[in-house]
């Protein structure tokens, strides 16, 4: 089931809106980045998406199970271990399942992420790296078609980050997941989409998409090309709040 | 389904490596070395755990710091500035507590004193968990009940003392009535700022995750206001420990038992300073016990559960 969103606005209070008349459609199986600036509102329409706010006006159309959510920081309960992390995202996805199946689901969703040995550890003796890793597993646990991420490497060293873009894409692979990654960095979302679109600041709005074909991902000139033209149109749109 | 299997494949072919990816994002290597690297970073940047032994520092120092008062307070009485009766010296405290002992009253007034306590401080808890994650949970309600707690809190329940001997008459009834009017407020008050300490995140997620309302409270507001709810159950036990003493020297006779008030009380009308000592000794041998022995450890393993231990003093 794809996500449509139909000249969806949002504001806060009486404030200028943050969001206005954005339009998308996002097929089955996609894996769409939403680029740009911080304080565009990306965020605020992934929470729309996540139904953990409403829009003020338009429509949306997303699955009827709802979607995962991937946050920015791991968000990783202190209380429990990486493996109860995710144990308790299956208990909470299906009040039926037994204890027995859940442990072994988890096991599964830590080999996945290649963590298998690491299911006991805490979220503080885990490395950011590791931690959104956990995380990653624990959205994939809700077993929703839909997957929305919030810039969830931002925070990581390049090397870790890397590694992970390589990880999710296999793993979106493996799944097949629709994916709304949302990002600021224009060479991450060349890295992973295989569609960007540029959403504008104050408003936000959709106001340029890319496709990201294979050809892009193989040669590195053309990756390097898209990844320029990406990056200015943004800092265009970036410069017009100058005034 | 996605359909671009042709990077998963040249990626496990070394040959055309070299070629591709030279300068675009993606990482470079087949997916073993990948593997490795991730394997590696792992070792590098996560915790290492460390050894735990005894700490002598931590058993020998209150030690230490116990010794040189007792020295202190002996030096003060050999120098003779007020009358023996009215400030006996440790031996003479000690050889009063032998005394106590072997009459059986020691036995007997803490026995009485610290079942009451831990009885009032059991059923407290058992009352104003609930009360509190409903309050925390119910904005409206936490409006109009919120001050009324924090101002019970307040309120010395000695207060109640008198009301509760007009009810009850000179009964157990009155000593836990007092115990459950100090700890049940201070209980609640430190869960509800237990859960106001939560960072607003773990609610998004449990939202994210499904939680019903039962759930969120249960599952992840309780649990993630528990370093709150412990500290306010330190203070709620306190708080009836205090009534509870407050309660027995008030409340004396009947078929109020022989707690350790009670033996202070007995002290002050026997004018015998040594008894007052013994008991007040007693009273505060007990709560340090209870939180070296009960608090202490549940607190520090919570907060080593969820590293947030280093850099302390404790």
């Amino acid at each position: 089931m794809p996500v449509v969103l139909e000249n969806l606005g949002k504001r806060f209070g009486d404030g200028a809106p943050v969001l206005d008349d954005v339009n998308a459609t996002i097929a089955q199986g996609e894996f769409v980045a939403l680029l740009g600036a911080s304080g565009c509102g990306k965020s605020t329409l992934l929470n729309i998406m996540a139904g953990l706010e409403k829009p003020t006006s338009g429509a949306l159309e997303v699955p009827s199970d709802g979607a995962a959510f991937m946050f920015q920081d791991a968000s990783l309960f202190p209380w429990l271990t990486a493996r109860g992390n995710i144990e308790l995202a299956l208990q909470l996805a299906d009040k039926t399942s037994t204890k027995a199946s859940r442990r072994e689901r988890a096991t599964e969703l830590l080999e996945l992420v290649h963590l298998g040995g690491a299911g006991d550890k805490r979220p503080h003796e885990l490395s950011g790296g590791m931690r959104q890793r956990v995380a990653l597993a624990r959205s994939l646990a809700q077993d929703r078609q839909l997957l929305l991420m919030d810039e969830p490497f931002a925070a990581l060293d390049a090397i870790t980050r890397d590694l992970l873009h390589d990880e999710l894409e296999r793993i979106w692979k493996e799944t097949g997941r629709t994916i709304v990654f949302v990002t600021h960095n224009v060479r991450e979302a060349v890295r992973l989409g295989q569609r960007v679109l540029l959403l504008s600041s104050r408003p936000g709005r959709v106001v340029a998409e890319w496709n990201v074909t294979e050809e892009h991902r193989t040669d590195a000139g053309r990756a390097g090309e898209l990844t320029g033209v990406i990056t200015r149109r943004l800092r265009e749109e970036i410069r017009r709040h100058a005034k | 389904m996605p359909s671009n299997p042709i990077t998963t494949e040249e990626r496990t072919l070394p040959v055309t490596e070299s070629k591709e990816h030279i300068t675009s994002p993606s990482l470079k290597g087949n997916a073993s070395e990948l593997r490795d690297l991730e394997a590696g970073l792992d070792n590098l940047q996560s915790d290492t755990g460390r050894k735990h032994g005894i700490e002598w520092k931590r058993v020998l120092l209150p030690i230490a710091a116990l010794v040189i008062l007792i020295l202190a307070w002996q030096f003060y009485v050999s120098l003779g500035l007020k009358r023996r009766d009215q400030v006996p010296g440790p031996l003479d405290v000690l050889n009063q507590l032998v005394l106590l002992w072997s009459e059986g009253k020691v036995q007997e007034s803490v026995w009485t004193s610290l079942q009451r306590g831990v009885i009032g401080f059991l059923i407290s808890v058992v009352i104003a968990t609930p009360v509190g994650l409903i309050l925390a949970q119910v904005a409206p309600l936490r409006r109009a009940f919120g001050p009324l707690i924090s101002g019970l809190q307040v309120l010395p329940s000695v207060a109640w003392v008198p009301a509760a001997i007009i009810w009850f008459g000179l009964t157990d009834a009155t000593v836990y009535f007092v115990v459950f009017m100090g700890a049940i407020p201070s209980i609640i008050n430190g869960l509800i700022s237990g859960v106001d300490q939560i960072p607003p995140q773990y609610r998004s997620v449990g939202t994210v995750l499904g939680a019903n309302r039962l759930q969120m409270a249960l599952q992840i507001v309780l649990p993630a206001a528990l370093p709150g709810y412990i500290g306010g159950l330190k203070q709620g036990w306190a708080f009836s420990w205090r009534s509870l003493m407050a309660a027995e020297i008030i409340a004396v006779g009947g078929t109020i038992g022989f707690g350790l008030g009670s033996l202070l009380d007995q002290g002050r009308v026997l004018s015998d300073m040594a008894i007052v000592m013994a008991a007040i000794l007693l009273i505060l041998a007990v709560g340090i016990l209870i939180e070296l022995l009960v608090f202490g450890p549940i607190e520090k393993r919570l907060l080593q559960r969820r590293g947030l231990l280093a850099g302390s003093s404790r």
